[in-house]
């Protein structure tokens, strides 16, 4: 839809047969095959999946970006020999597109503006380095990807093909048309090169293998990714660096993409654990990992590396420990996941629910001291806290003094001993003015039992009663 | 030789445990403080093995989780060779709903440094043994606290075996918290239930520090079946016993102080019924 009518986005090879063009209206080409089979554009469905084809595409270069539309640009640079030259890998993809349905037409060339130009206005094919000029100069003045305003009023001033506007002083072009334009046809006829962003950054550091046939089988994949990790950390130790994310992707041989992540707590680049923590990954996975008809390209990459010095033999008892945690707290994340284990951060409020916070442990933690408890004191403070606090009915002296029965879970638990109140202000730059005081009172029960309520309101003649609720448990 | 490896180390290890009931305090246990309670522990819990401690009623879950964490204090202090190191909690979630949340200023004050401790919140019960498993290999701990809902499906007499091994290799104490579960056979070396206890009442009948009313259920190749009442003194991270003459001993449903009950049956199994109720499982 645009405008104010319905146009054809795209249109198969078939439709282009009979005659049918993009932007046509629908009435029109409707007018022309009453039989046409028109489907709504879903931008967003067609952006997934040029997202996924942009991770299958992965396999080949790890910088691979978006063109928009419906194009995928792939930073070949260094890559083209592991797949058979440049030709050969430009086959490669051709053929792995043409078993999903799809035609491609590729251009590989010095600049990316270049293969660009090539693909999408040119024959594409391979552009020899040096020779673009030569070969794109004769391209339409639409490859500048300009609005349509500037081709109309290019070839107005009969300026039809990029070799025109080269031919023409850039002073006076860039005077005219914009310096963008002249940027443009400086880097399509490869004068200039830029570089692409990719979709996924390029990560530290990357292992792969290709595999002639795809395979399936579970024993074969764990000894592919145990080689794998084995030779990024070689290349991890090499550099003085350990990781911090280790992403695997299993590339199936129908294009689907299987990435799974695994973190650890510090830089590392210890193979055992590593493999140790890849195990309890697969183990825990919701949806197991599905070979369907085989594997044929596997790489570990490391998307964030961290300095890691050479561990040292000798270390006193004390760093060991704190490795072993820390690789306990790596394993236990990967099964559980960061929000499940954690430690507990003090924190500067007297309010007693914000009081500790619960942070993953997966992260370092902010250091923050526990104010020692007051000696010869009882607990201030219940171990086990309900969040939110538990409603009670409760029975207590006129005004503030402690309950002296109450009813929590269908029981009436009789209070043996209280202390209280101590009053705890909310906090009203963060709770706001309406959050009412709360009085709170430890209080034990005739089987001992201890408990710590408060009390919202007062006992006044003209209120609401007040409310009491338990907030925790003390051992 | 491959039979008589076991045997070697079966007999060193008897040699050992006879040498321990020997000393005071002997080695690789955890001493409680209390000498009375030692005495019949022959010296402490054993330090590498899996303990068990079952809160006598749900509701006395809270009074169960401090008798444990005393116990995880008592195996970690910082005086000790491998003191100080973290202490090691899975809880589950139900836990949390039905009993609230760890709270950390509250183990501050029960003598815990929040900090030491590494929290894992399970969905399951399975998960919950999972992690106390993974845990108990990791010999840098200094205590691993489990604390499961009811009875797991997956926690049979393999699964405390396999806990018990791991302790034993690892050498740090497992402490299994048990809530809402009957007793079920398991490799635990002991078994205690805990039971909340009036505290000793401070200045204007104001409760005192937490007090525990503690039954020795059970006690593989030792005496078991014996009550004790304790306190717990955070400032010198010790159990006291409840002195017989204190004001305000209370008198209407605790046991007397550290009284020898029947004696049992020689597999040192207990039955169910002659005692109270509070064990079955409730909700």
């Amino acid at each position: 839809m645009q405008g104010n009518a319905l146009r054809l986005v795209d249109c198969d090879q078939r439709a282009v047969d009979l005659g049918l063009t993009r932007n046509m209206t629908l009435a029109d080409a409707r007018a022309r095959i009453p039989d046409l089979v028109a489907l709504e554009a879903q931008a967003q469905a067609d952006r997934e999946f040029l997202e996924a084809l942009a991770g299958f595409c992965d396999r080949f270069t790890p910088l691979v970006a978006l063109d928009d539309p419906h194009g995928l640009m792939l930073d070949i640079t260094g890559c083209a020999h592991l797949f058979g030259g440049e030709a050969g890998l430009g086959n490669l993809a051709a053929r792995a597109m043409q078993r999903g349905g799809l035609q491609l037409k590729a251009a590989i060339a010095g600049t990316p503006d270049a293969a660009r130009a090539c693909a999408r206005h040119g024959r594409g094919g391979i552009v020899p380095p040096g020779q673009e000029e030569a070969l794109l100069r004769f391209l339409p003045t639409a490859a500048l990807d300009t609005d349509a305003e500037t081709v109309i009023a290019l070839s107005r001033a009969g300026l039809k093909t990029l070799a025109h506007l080269a031919e023409r002083p850039s002073e006076t072009l860039s005077a005219r048309f914009g310096e963008a334009l002249v940027v443009k046809l400086r880097r399509i006829l490869g004068h200039e090169d830029r570089r692409i962003t990719p979709l996924r950054p390029p990560p530290d550091c990357v292992v792969e293998r290709h595999f002639a046939e795809p395979f399936a089988d579970t024993a074969s994949l764990e000894a592919v990714v145990v080689r794998l990790i084995g030779e990024a950390a070689r290349v991890l130790e090499a550099r003085g660096e350990g990781g911090r994310v280790f992403e695997l992707g299993f590339f199936r041989s129908d294009g689907a993409v299987r990435r799974l992540a695994m973190e650890t707590g510090r830089p590392s680049r210890d193979a055992k654990a590593l493999l140790r923590l890849y195990r309890e990954r697969i183990e825990t996975l919701s949806d197991p990992l599905d070979p369907g008809f085989g594997f044929d390209a596997i790489k570990l990459a490391v998307p964030l590396c961290e300095p890691l010095d050479t561990p040292q033999h000798s270390l006193d008892g004390r760093a060991i420990e704190e490795e072993a945690v820390a690789d306990l707290v790596d394993r236990l994340v990967t099964r559980f996941g960061r929000d499940r284990v954690l430690r507990f951060v003090a924190q500067d409020t007297h309010h007693p629910v914000r009081a500790a916070k619960a942070l993953s442990a997966a992260a370092p933690l902010p250091e923050a001291a526990w104010s020692a408890p007051e000696p010869q004191e009882p607990p201030a403070r219940p171990l086990q806290l309900f969040e939110p606090p538990q409603p009670v009915e409760a029975i207590a002296e006129v005004p503030d003094g402690p309950p002296i029965r109450f009813r929590w879970r269908r029981l009436t638990h009789d209070v043996a001993r209280a202390e209280g109140p101590e009053r705890i202000a909310p906090e009203w730059w963060r709770d706001g003015s309406d959050e009412p005081m709360r009085d709170y009172y430890r209080v034990e029960d005739a089987q001992g039992r201890r408990f710590w309520l408060y009390r919202i309101g007062f006992y006044e003649a003209d209120s609401a009663p007040p409310r009491w609720f338990l907030h925790g448990l003390f051992a | 030789m491959p039979e008589t490896a076991p045997t070697l180390s079966d007999l060193r290890r008897s040699l050992a445990e006879a040498a321990l009931r020997s000393g005071p305090v002997a080695a690789g246990r955890i001493d409680l403080g209390v000498p009375a309670l030692d005495e019949v522990l022959n010296g402490g819990l054993v330090r590498a093995a899996l303990h068990e401690i079952y809160a006598a009623e749900v509701a006395d879950l809270a009074a169960a989780t401090g008798f444990a964490l005393g116990l995880a204090l008592r195996a970690g202090r910082i005086d000790r060779k491998g003191g100080g190191g973290p202490i090691f909690w899975a809880r589950q979630d139900f836990v949390d709903a039905e009993a609230g949340r760890l709270h950390a200023p509250g183990l501050n004050e029960l003598g815990l440094d929040p900090a030491r401790l590494l929290l894992v919140r399970a969905r399951d019960g399975e998960g919950v043994l999972r992690a106390g498993a993974e845990a108990a290999r990791c010999a840098a701990l200094s205590a691993v606290l489990i604390e499961p809902w009811g009875e797991p499906r997956p926690f049979d007499l393999t699964a405390s075996r396999r806990l018990a091994l791991a302790a034993e290799a690892s050498g740090v104490p497992v402490l299994l918290l048990r809530v809402a579960a009957a007793e079920a056979p398991s490799a635990a070396r002991t078994r205690w239930q805990v039971r909340a206890l009036a505290s000793r009442a401070l200045e204007a009948n104001a409760p005192g520090a937490p007090a525990f009313a503690l039954r020795l259920l059970r006690q593989r190749g030792g005496a078991a079946e014996r009550e004790w009442r304790v306190e717990w003194d955070r400032d010198r991270h010790c159990f006291a016993e409840r002195s017989l003459f204190d004001r305000s001993a209370r008198t209407d449903h605790a046991a007397p102080l550290s009284r020898p009950l029947v004696p049992l049956s020689g597999d040192g199994q207990v039955t169910a019924d002659g005692r109270d109720s509070g064990l079955r499982r409730t909700g």
